[in-house]
Order: structure tokens, then sequence, then C-alpha cells
């Protein structure tokens, strides 16, 4: 049993942003938390002043007032017009790609998290992060929805099949903290659940070396690029007529269709399961479908491998016509 | 007591005789004589099934959505118990699973959706508006048949096994994980869809075609506008919903590709034709109790509503708009921020009418004449408990805080706090209300204003709660969790006993007064409407004399005009 000391009333706050949105919830509570003792108190005056016993004043007042019903709609409208407004920025930060994160490959399946850091780092259900560094998580799922969710962040975003979804947080406070699933996902969702595990740098970087030698993502990546046949179209010196993925990353690609795209993670992994859906300008559409042939796992280093060569936008994809 | 019950009597019987309603009074003391054979005259099973009686109609509804209630509120029972202690030690996840699905697709679809309209709006409408019937009685009878089988058959996938989805169905869960029975329940809610979308239609061409001579738009009761802007949304929304649990079963049984990446579909279209319907929904779940509680709050403050253009437009704004906000379902579901920030303006703006209609709920007191029955402390539980659910929703529609409380405890305590703070309440508060004109008898006064209290309290135990917890970050639909949730999970719990009592007692009193509650007035309320001015319980045929309506709705007499008991 929890003792009375146990009892929380707040969750850990161990972010910049966990404190922006308690600041919010606070405002929030003590402005709805006035109106409405305002309208409780106003109800039980009238309740008592105009109880049927009760003499009281009982002219019939006017049965509709213009100007009271639209003060009493535009008030509360403007309020929430700055409330509104002020949910939308920290929405809108939390959706910025960040710069110089450290990125963290998260797979959710019935019923667990396994992720990947870049290092080739493996871990299941725990995530150890470096305090004070932006941590970038891209995250997939193998079978149904779930949802990654970190209270003490104030974050969370749905882990889909068939696509990656992103979110990121940096962490101000060394702990250990909770990880949810917060999308229900099947039979031991409750059970769906994990920890992050904020540590000083030097602890990370000690706890990073700790376990078997692995390669990393990047170079696990570029063997695949090889064993699976990409480069045999991909090459320079390549007999098909591909793109170059030099500094594909970030670039916009021209699709025959007419379509100038963002290549973003969601891009190239799409055309690599999906090329047809997507066709570079000036290319022919042999390039095969790796559906099913490739573990998500692998998918993640073969992207991470393409993000990490070269930064150049690749002209040379371009065809002169 | 009954020294109170009799002062209403004698004002019933000093009202008559000093002639103070205008025309319709004096037909209906000429009729009274005749004595008219009341609709629950007949008792063979026989002229219950094959009614077409609004009145009857809306009684089956009755009967049937109370089935419904008990399972699902059992299923509740059990989830809280489960919950008491951290390991969830009481059942197995997958039958916690099924319970939860199953207290989600009975409470919505087969008590919620129905409890109001088709209880409520199918005995009142016709009388509200002086019309005999509904203006396709044969329809009626037939949207409770489908009503019937839709519950047959979600049952049935109950006895089988039951179904493990949550009430929401998310793909590619449901269309290809899930091994319980989802496309029999589909089917159940599929079916049920029509029942809805026929009651739809037959409140909306009654209100056009069948008011009473003399009965403008702007002299319709708040109940019938409310009830018309519910039929809107039954008749546009549901079709969606069939369409969605179609799609989704055709996947299901024969690997159709929509939904599920893996067979080429979009997992999140589901969700955005799933919310398109289930927004709405929620209005259908909520508009028909504040259109009670206007005329609660009238007949008991004895005063036409403040505002009544605006608190009847309120609610065909909120029919209007909440076709808009669908999308604040998956602030986190990876849709872009652009689209997050218009779906979260969007949920913002319906919240201005519900604000306008608790404003001009709470000025109609302003110099009234208030008596604190049963059903008006129902009406007053009501505002505060839709209060504070309203409030909450708007802490849901402020993106930074839902990215953090989305699909936890917060969003579960914020709808309870709409759905059954809010419609349940009035659910009661109406039923109390118009159970003199519905059996004719009066329920025990004093129980009832104990069970209200009741009601009000274990609620808030119940829910409150829950909003803590959900801030701290406890995630729903877990059959079990972490230890530092429990203080609130056993709080919880322990209301949720309180909350139970205040549901099982008027199903003993109510029944309980059928034969032995005091035979009721006309009028015990000395309310206005038509439905006041026929017999408890009205003749079969509503009214001996159409009626007609001569004065502007709720034109209650000027205080000190009235005729006063004592
Ligand atoms: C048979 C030759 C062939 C093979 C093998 C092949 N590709 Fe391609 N790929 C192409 C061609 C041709 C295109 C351009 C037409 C298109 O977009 O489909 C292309 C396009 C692409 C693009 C989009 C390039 C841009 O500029 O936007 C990416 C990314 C890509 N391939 C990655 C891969 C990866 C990773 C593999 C290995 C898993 C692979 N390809 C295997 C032929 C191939
Ligand atoms: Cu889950
Ligand atoms: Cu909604």
């Amino acid at each position: 049993m929890t003792t009375i000391a146990q009892i929380q009333f707040f969750p850990d706050q161990a972010s910049k942003m966990a404190g922006q949105v308690d600041t919010l919830l606070v405002w929030l509570i003590l402005l709805t938390g006035a109106v409405t003792f305002a309208i409780a108190a106003v109800m039980i005056f009238f309740l008592a002043k105009y109880r049927k016993r009760a003499a009281a004043d009982r002219t019939p007042p006017k049965a509709e007032n213009l100007a009271i019903e639209v003060t009493w709609s535009v008030i509360p409208f403007f309020i929430f017009l700055g409330l509104f407004g002020w949910g939308a920025k920290i929405y809108f930060n939390e959706s910025i790609d960040p710069k110089n994160a450290m990125e963290v490959h998260v797979v959710g399946k019935q019923w667990m998290w396994k992720l990947e850091h870049l290092q080739g780092k493996r871990e299941i259900n725990e995530l150890h992060v470096p305090l004070g560094q932006t941590v970038k998580l891209v995250m997939t799922s193998q079978d149904v929805i779930h949802c990654f969710f970190m209270p003490a962040f104030r974050i969370k975003e749905d882990v889909l099949p068939g696509r990656y979804t992103t979110q990121w947080f940096k962490a101000t406070k060394a702990g250990t903290y909770s990880i949810f699933c917060a999308q229900y996902c099947g039979t031991n969702h409750a059970l769906m659940t994990g920890q992050v595990i904020v540590m000083t740098p030097t602890d990370f970087a000690a706890w990073l070396k700790t376990g078997r030698e692995t390669v990393s993502v990047a170079q696990r990546g570029e063997q695949l690029f090889h064993s699976l046949g990409c480069s045999g179209c991909h090459a320079a010196q390549a007999a098909v007529r591909a793109p170059l993925l030099e500094g594909i990353y970030g670039s916009q690609v021209p699709l025959a269709d007419g379509r100038i795209v963002h290549a973003d993670e969601r891009y190239l992994r799409d055309c690599i399961l999906i090329p047809n859906t997507q066709i570079v300008a000036g290319f022919d559409p042999v390039m095969p479908s790796f559906q099913g042939r490739i573990s998500e796992d692998d998918l993640f280093a073969i992207i991470t491998y393409l993000k990490s060569i070269g930064s150049s936008p690749p002209e040379a994809n371009i065809p002169n016509r | 007591m009954t020294g109170w019950r009799s002062r209403k009597d004698e004002y019933e019987a000093a009202r008559v005789r000093r002639n103070l309603m205008p025309l319709p009074v004096q037909n209906y003391a000429v009729v009274e004589k005749e004595e008219p054979p009341s609709y629950l005259q007949e008792h063979t099973l026989r002229s219950w099934l094959f009614t077409t009686d609004h009145k009857r109609i809306g009684l089956l509804y009755l009967f049937t959505i109370i089935v419904f209630f008990v399972i699902a509120a059992i299923a509740a029972a059990i989830m809280r118990l489960n919950l008491l202690t951290p390991r969830g030690d009481l059942i197995q996840a997958e039958t916690y699973n099924k319970l939860f699905t199953t207290h989600g697709v009975l409470m919505v679809w087969f008590f919620l959706i129905p409890s109001i309209p088709s209880v409520l709006g199918n005995f009142l409408l016709p009388l509200m508006l002086g019309a005999r019937d509904l203006a396709f009685p044969k329809l009626n009878l037939l949207s409770w048949y489908i009503f019937i089988l839709g519950g047959a058959i979600a049952l049935y996938a109950l006895l089988v096994g039951g179904v493990d989805t949550g009430w929401t169905f998310y793909t590619p869960y449901s269309s290809t994980y899930s091994n319980s029975h989802v496309a029999l329940m589909a089917a159940g809610v599929f079916i049920n869809g029509f029942s809805s979308i026929l009651t739809g239609l037959n409140f909306i061409v009654t209100t056009h075609k069948l008011r009473a001579p003399g009965m403008t738009w702007f002299r319709l009761r708040l109940f019938v506008w409310s009830m018309y802007a519910t039929s809107l949304i039954f008749v546009l929304a549901t079709p969606v919903l069939a369409m969605t649990l179609t799609l989704m079963a055709l996947e299901r049984i024969w690997h159709v590709g929509v939904f599920d990446p893996a067979l080429g579909g979009d997992p999140l279209l589901f969700q955005h034709l799933f919310w398109f319907y289930s927004h709405p929904a929620v209005y259908i779940m909520i508009l028909p109790g504040m259109g009670v509680v206007s005329e609660l709050i009238c007949a008991f403050a004895k005063k036409r509503v403040f505002g009544y253009t605006f608190v009847a437009f309120a609610s065909m704004a909120i029919a209007l708009l909440g076709f808009l906000v669908w999308g604040h379902h998956m602030f986190v579901s990876s849709q872009s921020v652009f689209t997050g920030m218009i779906f979260s303006f969007l949920s913002f703006a319906v919240a201005v009418p519900s604000a306008i209609k608790v404003f001009n709920w709470t000025a109609t007191l302003y110099r009234g004449s208030i008596s604190l029955d049963t059903p008006m402390l129902y009406a007053i539980g009501f505002i505060g408990l839709f209060t504070v659910g309203g409030m909450t929703g708007l802490f849901l529609a402020t993106l930074g805080i839902d990215v953090h409380v989305h699909d936890t405890y917060f969003v579960i305590a914020h709808f309870h706090y709409i759905m059954v703070g809010g419609m349940v309440m009035a659910f009661m508060g109406g039923l109390h209300f118009w159970w003199p004109k519905i059996s004719g008898r009066m329920y025990p006064e004093f129980l009832g204003k104990m069970t209200a209290i009741v009601t009000f309290i274990g609620f808030n135990l119940t829910f409150f709660p829950q909003f803590i917890l959900g801030y701290l970050g406890m995630p729903r639909r877990y059959h079990a969790y972490p230890e530092q949730f429990q203080v609130y999970n056993v709080l919880s719990t322990a209301g949720a006993s309180i909350l139970g009592l205040g549901y099982l007692l008027p199903l003993c009193y109510l029944i309980w007064s059928c034969r032995y509650g005091k035979r009721a007035g006309n009028n015990p309320w000395g309310a206005k409407g038509f439905e006041w001015e026929t017999t408890s319980p009205p003749p079969v045929h509503n009214f001996e004399q159409p009626p007609v309506q001569t004065e502007e709705v709720y034109n209650y007499p000027p205080p000190g005009h009235e005729a006063v008991a004592d």
C-alpha cells in the first residue's frame, strides 16, 4: 500500500517542455476554476434568493437581451482564442524537427518496445539518454498502432505501422521515468511499458560501451545496401541507370508526375517499399519493391546509411532533357 | 411528504376552479369527466409488441435500454473492482479488454444514444407538438425492432466470446489482429445505426409537419429544438459510421486493403472516418440532455427561459460545428501541425454555444420562483457536472495539454462528466419530471431527492480522481498499472459503488410507484406545455381536442398572478 507521503499530485517534471505544459495547465485550472465557481456562486445565490417561498422582487426581466448574449459569447471567445494560441505554440515547438539531436530508433510490436541507438546499441523497454541532450525518436510499428508516451516529458506520439513518426525531448533532470503505450494495442497493452533512464553524459558514454561490440547502424545499413543489391543499380558505375543517392536526405526531389517532394525519412521509406508510387523524374520505374523482404530494423539501417552519405544535393540526378 | 403533496393537489384544484389556464384547460376539464381510455389500458403482450403508439414505443425503448444499461454497468463495476489493486488481480487482461469494449459499445450505442431521443423523445415529441403521433408510426415501431435486432446480435457477440477492440474499433487491430468477434459486433452496431437514422427521419418530418396550429418555429419547446438538432446528426452522421464499419469488416473478412498498411491501406483513414461520425455522436449524447434541462429549469423556475432564441440556435450551432472537429481526437496520431491547429481552433469555437447555454440557464433563475423538486436537483447537478466536463474539454482542445493527456484517464474523466454527469443526469431528471405523465403516478419525492444527491456525490467521487490520474499519466484501457496510481483508483472505485446505489434506487422506487405511487394530476408541476394539458397518463391519441397554441412558449404568468398553494 502507498503511504500518504507517497501520494503524487503532479507528475515528475524532467524537461523544459514539461514545465511549459504545467504552467499552461495551472493557468487553465485557475481560469476555468474561477469561472466554474463564479457560475456556481451565482446559481446558488439565485436558488436561495428566488426560492418559491422567499419574498423577492420578481418583476419579470426582459426575456431576451442581445447585449448580454453578445457579451457572454464574445468574451469567452477571445479567452478561448488566447488559450488556443498558447496551446498551439507549445504544439508547434514540439513538432519542429530539432537540430543536433541524438537519434534513437523505436520499433513497437505487441507488446514491447525495441530501441536502437545509432551506435548500434540495442535495448528493450528501456531508453538510456544523456542529460541535456536533445533526443529524437524515429518510430514505427511492426503490427498495430501503439503510442510512445513519456509523462515526465509531457509528450506522446502514435507509433504506426507502415510509416515513421517522430518526437523529441531534452531531459533536464537525471532519473528514471515511465514509458507507457498509450494507444490500445491488444491483450497486454498495459504491460507495454518501460523506462527512460536519464544519465549524465559521461555515464551515458560509459553505458554505450558496455555489452558486446556493435557496429553502428549506418555501417550495418551500408552492408545491407550492398547485400540487398541496391548498389548494383545505385552506384555511379552501375549498369542500370538509377539516381545516385549521395545527399538525397533533406533534398527536394522532382517526381515524374510533376510533384516536387521533400526527401525525409518517410519518403525514403516509401521509395524502398512502394517505389512505384513516386518515380523520380527522368528515370524508368525499374526499381523492385522491397516490401516484405526487409525488416523494420534493416529498413531503419539503410535509411540511416542514406542519411549519412553526403550532404550535397544530388544535382547529378536531374537528367538533361 | 404527503403534506406537501396534498398542497400540490389543492393547488391544482384551485387552478382549474379559478380558470387560470387558457382555453385548452376548459376543453380538457370537460373531457376529464368522460375519462378517455389511457394509452396504458390494454395489457396484452400483443398490444405492446404491435403497437404503433409513440408513447408505448417510448416505453419499449425504456425497458430495452435499461437491460443494456445494467449489463454495461456490471461490466464497469467489474473493471473498477479489478482496478482496486495495481496488478489487476481480479480478472485477466483479456477479460478486462472485453469488458471495457462491452461497456463502451453498449453504453454508447445501446444506452446513451437512444436514451433521451428514443425514450423521452418518442414519448414527448408528439405531445409537445400537439400531434396524435409521430409522422410515421409504423416506421417508429420498425426502428425499435431494428434496435432489438442490432442489440440481439451485439449480445450474441458477447455470449460467444466478446470483442476486445474497444468501442473505437481502431484498425489495423480490429481489422487484422484481434482474435475476437469483431465483425459480429460491428454488424450489431451497423444495424443499430438504421434505427437511429429512422428515428431521426421520423422526428424531423414530425417537427416540420405536425405542429399544432399556432405553433411557429419560435414557439417550439427547447426540448423539441434539441431533438430536431439531434435528429439532423442522426441522419447525416450515422451513414458514415455504417460505411466505416462495413469497410473494416470487408478488410477483416476478405482482406480488402483499406486500413491495414500491410494490405496497402491507411490506418489513419479509419480514425478520420470513425470520428467524423463519432464526434457528432458525442453531441447526440449531450444535446438531448441540454433540451431536457432547458425544460426542467423553466418548469421549476416558473419562467420563460432567458434568451430563448440563443438557446435554440445554440443547439443548431452545436449540431453543425460538431461535424468540423473530429480531428481533435487525432492530435498525436501524426497529422500535420497545421491540421492540428485548425481542429484545435474549431474545438474551441464549438465550446462557445455550450457556454451560452450554461449562462442562459443560470440567468433564467433570476427572478424566478424556484422549487427544488427532484427533477430540478438533477437539472442543477447537470449544469454543475456539464460545466466541469465542458471546462476540461477546453484543456483537451488546448494542443499542448492534449499531447500529454490524450488517451489517459483525463479523457475518460472528461467525457464521463459530459455523458454520465450530463446526459444521464438529464435523463434521470427528465424521467422523474415526466414520470407522472408517463405512469400517471408520482414517485416518492423524498427518495427521489436523496437519490439525486447520492448520484451527484458518487459521480464526483468516481470521476474527479480520474482527472488527476490522467495528468499523472495513467493511460486508459490499462488492466494493471504502476503502484503510484493506486490511491486514486481506490477512490474512484469507492465512488462507483455510491454511484451504483444512485442508479439502483430509482429502478426500485419507480417500479414501486407504478402500483403504489400517489395518483398524479394532469399537471403536478404546474408546468406549461401541451403534454401537461392532457390526462396523466394521456389517452391513446394524446388529446381529445387537437390543441391550439395561442400564446408564446413558456408563457408563465408573472409572479403574483399565479395561484399560490398556501
Ligand atoms: C533494379 C535497379 C534498382 C535496385 C536494385 C534498387 N533501386 Fe532504387 N531506384 C532505381 C531506379 C531506376 C530509381 C528511380 C526511379 C524510381 O524512383 O523508382 C530508384 C529510386 C530510388 C530512390 C529514390 C531516389 C531519389 O532520387 O529520390 C531511393 C531512395 C532508392 N531507389 C533506394 C534504393 C535502395 C535502398 C535499394 C536497395 C534496398 C534500391 N534502391 C534498389 C533502381 C533500383
Ligand atoms: Cu498499447
Ligand atoms: Cu470529439
